[in-house]
């Protein structure tokens, strides 16, 4: 396949970068406004915000400007070198993690083979700022949330990786582009109508996948580290200002990107099933694709985020001990079993 | 000099991305040594094992740099800082971090300098390495499941006991 426009490898890096930004950024923006804004209001029988543009649709950048004006301060004892740079390490992880997402056959930002374990293995450095934001505000509550936040993300890391190896194993290949045109050239008993997506072989895998990301994004049910009735706000308490918006904006981020993660591991990705225009591989995909499926995608994103935000709003909070034994005896168990059957069937059949 | 290196196929760039990260990571790994807070130590020895994963990186294997960041960074680190902060999670400087025997690690980290150095320089003389792709993961699946499958066998049922005996110290009851 041959991109039509030759862009010099400078340009390539550049517009991957921007992409990258946007990635991240429209996600995050479009989560809060149309979900944590509009229909959790609607799920509560109320408007949400009315005020600022039509149906309050401006009012992300009203809460924006907010936040932007507010003083930057940071408690006399705390760390402060470090209470500064926490926010920005879960940033990072954020911005590291949407690097494995390709968004079309060209439309990628790093496409390389060990994409899948990449992804997994940057997600985990947020702990490391959530680790060290709690630490050092220098304030019980928050380095309780801060321990409770790490707890339970190492919990919850190894379903969350066990749940993609079943994927993996099926796919054959741990790179991202690999397991997009697998589903998308594969058949389901020689029908290839919609292609092979992974949610229909890889179900428990997906189900598991999913409550793992609901926990490592520490949305509820899974908000322990942050539980406002026991610990104020947990390691965000003495945030505010841009360093809390920060914080925010990573978190709906997060939300978004895993979605995309999901949607390339168990929905098929950026393409449509090969056979409705004839393609055989990756080399034959127009180039069209790398415009249409980017917008595939935000809607497939569209799709889980509903689904993590709707669980958000719809369940009480887990207690801790609760939590972690949902972790290790129940979905590690059926993660490890999903794997062991995917393994048997992968050679078998 | 550069023209040079690049006409006897040596990869500049590389070379000089090395020399940089190095730089950084010794940088790094002193302040581990001489900070006077354990949290700080415990994040300078992030960098440090952060650039060991960029070091991979430029040396081509992908697997095992992506390895290095869900392990060290990802798992181990997060360990460190999660027992720093259950027992001793103090702000500001602090006194007596120092061993009393501190200054017997400098002639070990020196003979074990001369010695890998002694032994690279042996080993490999002015030998320049080919210039080879990225390792492919299926290689290295291939390598460990097939001639080195009793080793990684043997490893593994340590990795078992030990985590069984960890448990075993772990439970009062």
């Amino acid at each position: 396949m041959s991109v039509a426009i030759e862009i010099p490898y400078w340009g390539q890096s550049l517009l991957r970068v921007l992409g990258g930004i946007v990635a991240v950024l429209l996600p995050a923006g479009t989560i809060v406004y149309v979900f944590l804004f509009k229909m959790m209001s609607f799920m509560q029988s109320r408007l949400g915000p009315m005020e600022a543009g039509p149906y309050g649709s401006m009012q992300l950048f009203a809460e924006v400007g907010k936040w932007m004006q507010k003083e930057d301060t940071a408690p006399a004892a705390a760390d402060h070198r470090i209470f500064k740079m926490a926010p920005l390490i879960v940033l990072l992880s954020t911005f590291l993690l949407v690097a494995v997402v390709p968004f079309g056959p060209d439309a990628w930002l790093t496409n390389f083979e060990t994409g899948v374990f990449y992804g997994l293995a940057v997600s985990s450095i947020s702990v490391l700022g959530i680790l060290v934001a709690g630490w050092s505000s220098a304030n019980k509550y928050s380095l309780l949330g801060g321990l409770r936040a790490a707890g339970q993300l190492i919990a919850y890391e190894l379903p969350l990786v066990l749940a993609a190896i079943g994927v993996v194993i099926q796919a054959g290949s741990m790179r991202m582009q690999d397991i997009v045109v697998a589903q998308n050239a594969g058949s389901i008993f020689g029908w290839d109508g919609v292609g092979n997506p992974y949610l229909l072989t890889q179900g428990v895998g997906f189900l598991v996948f999913m409550i793992a990301v609901q926990a490592e994004l520490t949305q509820p049910p899974f908000d322990m580290p942050i539980a406002e009735s026991e610990l104020v706000s947990g390691y965000m308490t003495e945030y505010s200002g841009f360093r809390f918006l920060i914080f925010f904006i990573a978190e709906f981020a997060t939300v978004g990107v895993f979605s995309l993660i999901a949607s390339v591991l168990f929905l098929g990705g950026w393409g449509v099933p090969f056979a409705w225009f004839g393609w055989e591989g990756i080399d034959d995909v127009d180039n069209w694709m790398n415009v249409v499926g980017p917008l595939i995608m935000v809607n497939k994103m569209l799709v889980l985020s509903f689904l993590i935000m709707w669980v958000r709003f719809s369940f009480p909070r887990f207690r801790e001990d609760q939590l972690q034994r949902f972790a290790w005896k129940v979905l590690i168990p059926v993660a490890l079993a999903n794997i062991v059957v995917t393994a048997i069937l992968k050679v078998a059949v | 000099m550069i023209a040079q290196a690049a006409a006897d196929s040596i990869n500049v760039a590389q070379n000089v991305g090395f020399g940089i990260i190095a730089a950084g990571m010794i940088f790094a790994a002193l302040c581990v040594v001489t900070t006077s807070n354990v949290v700080h130590a415990a994040l300078w020895l992030v960098l440090v094992l952060a650039g060991v994963a960029a070091q991979y990186i430029l040396a081509a294997a992908e697997f095992v740099a992506v390895s290095q960041v869900l392990v060290y960074v990802g798992a181990v680190m997060v360990l460190f800082l999660f027992g720093i902060m259950l027992t001793r999670a103090q702000i500001g400087p602090e006194k007596g971090l120092n061993n009393r025997g501190w200054a017997a690690g400098i002639p070990v980290a020196v003979v074990l300098l001369g010695l890998l150095s002694w032994a690279i320089l042996d080993a490999f003389e002015d030998t320049t390495l080919p210039d080879r792709g990225p390792t492919t993961t299926s290689r290295i699946s291939d390598d460990v499941l097939h001639p080195y499958l009793v080793p990684f066998l043997a490893i593994s049922f340590i990795l078992l006991a030990a985590a069984i005996g960890a448990m075993v110290l772990a439970r009062k009851d």
